[in-house]
């Protein structure tokens, strides 16, 4: 009965002082302006986009009556070249480019981490054979490959450029990981795991990763930003996802004209701001994440 | 001759560990680092077994040899198993992993040696998970058992390493090492990284525990005057090789081997009238790479002889009993 008591007691108290260790990084973050304001600004934007998406905003209709409006009540973006509004598209765009970023960023840093486990926990033959396959990747430019893809499977779109981003995005994460992976294997915890008889995927994955963790999210969420910026700029000459998805790239890509450029200052300049400011939040929410994980300045 | 009624525990044979030394394109082994040589020793049930000598003479890689978590190039380590004993650098997984319960390490560096990102609680259930106890309830009390022998409350469980002090760390770890109920413990240099009043304060309590468990501890150190505190018997190393065994008494009132007389000549003595002259070696330890030929401590004895340089000595027994010694000036035929 004390025994059952005790085990309780143990338990809750492990909680409540995990929470606190919660409170105070939150505290923390609240503190940093800049990253409050990026997080602000992303949730915003994201929740807008994805509100507008379930909404089912038209999108898609060109309407030849209203070529080229500037922005108004009615359409207060204005409308595109071919008639369509822009502030719905910019909603729909903003859907697909920030799922892009998200997933292309969370699933190469889930590559780049456990080929980084394995590498750099294991070393050797091992860790110079993923070291040559990262480097392969590396040495291939990007436009390349999405155009080789696109050649291949003969048309554009959203899977071959998430395909293309995951390939070539998952070495930066990989080098960091495998390089802390190599000095922490080291650690005396390390050793005392294996004197346990613990695995060596439980070693590395439970023990090991714990304590890299924080890199990888902040790493991530900069990621985010990369991939979004990429995909705008190969949506713009036009390797991207197909015309028919908007995303905030193809919107641009509309804007290709010189004539465009001079004369309807809105066509581009909502879908970048658009990109600029949801890229600038995310790299200050990355700051901000990075000032609270980071163990070195707590 | 009195007879031996103490239980050997482990017995080991001709232990080797050898690491290759790999260089150019080709990774060619171009030579080894013989960081443990050919060493034989029985530890018996119940006993502290000191291990001493300088960094690098292989006193840790021989403490992990015998865990296996390095693993020895050659030679035997016998475990006894309820009087069977088993050759453990022979064993499979389910074997290897069913023996990591009877012998368990307790490391040099408190510092590093509990996981920085996981609270106390959850370095001390992993172990426990791992080997088979599914019932919370019970590993609760297990925990609480084993903190309870290093003197910390176990409300403390639920903290981070970073909020605890060295010696308690190092408790903590001892505490962590005793959650399996080891039969051995294998100390790694266990109070060096401590301060010298929290160094008391820790051997104490290793010597309680070792009563109340009937632990058979092997003392890795290189501080003379703590393995003398800690030890039955003391095993002198030097450059991989036993150079002496003997009781511990008798090691510090007859120590046999030039080398084991210049390493006890330099324990300070707290009396200013008592002035010990003090046997300074001369010259480097050589390299574990190449050796010197013959007896490896040759080039810096001050009682060399010509065999010494030619013939490597065997472990003589000297007293009959437990006093060995690798030195020619002892060999059985010269005395």
């Amino acid at each position: 009965m004390s025994n059952n008591g005790s085990a309780v007691s143990i338990k809750e108290q492990n909680k409540s002082a995990a929470s606190s260790l919660m409170k105070k990084n939150i505290r923390k973050f609240m503190n940093n302006r800049l990253a409050l304001f990026g997080l602000i600004v992303i949730v915003v934007m994201t929740v807008a986009c994805v509100a507008g998406a379930i909404v089912g905003v038209d999108y898609n209709t060109p309407n030849p009556t209203i070529l080229k409006q500037a922005p108004s009540s009615e359409h207060i973006f204005g409308t595109d070249t071919i008639g369509r509004d822009l502030f719905a598209r910019v909603l729909y765009g903003g859907c697909y480019s920030i799922l892009i970023g998200v997933f292309c960023s969370v699933l190469s840093s889930v590559i780049g981490a456990v080929l980084g486990a394995i590498a750099g926990y294991f070393g050797g033959k091992v860790d110079s054979l993923i070291i040559r396959i990262s480097e392969i990747f590396q040495a291939f430019p990007q436009l390349v490959l999405v155009m080789m893809l696109v050649a291949l499977m003969n048309k554009r779109g959203l899977g071959n450029l998430l395909f293309i981003f995951v390939v070539t995005g998952w070495m930066t994460t990989f080098r960091m990981v495998r390089n802390e992976f190599m000095s922490l294997k080291t650690e005396t915890y390390v050793k005392v795991c294996e004197a346990f008889g613990m695995s060596k995927s439980s070693i590395m994955f439970k023990q090991i990763l714990p304590n890299v963790m924080s890199p990888i999210i902040v790493s991530t969420t900069t990621n985010v930003a990369f991939f979004i910026l990429q995909e705008a700029a190969l949506s713009f000459i036009g390797l991207g996802v197909a015309d028919s998805t908007p995303t905030w790239g193809n919107i641009l890509n509309a804007a290709k004209s010189v004539s465009v450029v001079t004369n309807q200052w809105w066509i581009w300049v909502f879908p970048g701001l658009a990109i600029s400011l949801f890229v600038l939040a995310i790299n200050f929410f990355g700051d901000g994440l990075r000032d609270v994980l980071d163990p070195k300045q707590q | 001759m009195e007879k031996d009624n103490r239980e050997v525990i482990f017995d080991i044979k001709n232990l080797q560990t050898w690491f290759p030394i790999k260089k150019g394109m080709m990774k060619k082994t171009v030579g080894h680092v013989k960081a443990v040589d050919d060493v034989s020793l029985k530890v018996y049930r119940g006993e502290t077994l000191g291990i001493v000598g300088e960094s690098g003479c292989g006193k840790s890689t021989f403490g992990k040899s015998i865990m296996c978590l390095e693993r020895p190039t050659g030679g035997q380590v016998l475990f006894n198993y309820g009087g069977e004993f088993k050759d453990i650098t022979k064993f499979n997984k389910e074997e290897m992993f069913e023996f990591r319960k009877k012998v368990q390490m307790v490391f040099q560096d408190p510092y590093s040696a509990l996981n920085p990102k996981k609270k106390i609680y959850t370095s001390f259930e992993e172990p426990l998970k791992v080997h088979g106890i599914s019932s919370q309830e019970e590993r609760e009390k297990m925990m609480s058992d084993v903190l309870k022998m290093v003197n910390i409350q176990p409300d403390y469980l639920m903290r981070y390493p970073h909020e605890f002090s060295g010696g308690q760390r190092q408790r903590l770890c001892i505490a962590r090492a005793l959650e399996v109920r080891p039969e051995v413990l294998v100390c790694d240099e266990p109070v060096s990284a401590l301060d010298v009043s929290i160094q008391a304060q820790v051997l104490n309590l290793m010597k309680e525990i070792q009563k109340d468990m009937n632990l058979t501890y092997l003392f890795i150190a290189h501080d003379l005057s703590v393995v003398q505190y800690m030890s039955d018997r003391i095993v002198v190393m030097y450059l991989g090789k036993i150079v002496e065994i003997a009781d511990s008494r008798a090691l510090y009132d007859e120590p046999l081997h030039p080398y084991t007389q210049a390493l006890l000549s330099a324990i300070p003595v707290p009396d200013i009238h008592q002035t010990k002259k003090r046997q300074v070696l001369e010259g480097e330890v050589p390299s574990p790479i190449n050796k010197p030929s013959g007896c490896a401590f040759h080039n810096r004895c001050p009682r060399c002889m010509d065999i010494c340089k030619t013939e490597d000595p065997a472990l003589y027994n000297y007293d009959g009993k437990d006093h060995c010694v690798a030195c020619h000036l002892y060999r059985n035929d010269a005395k």
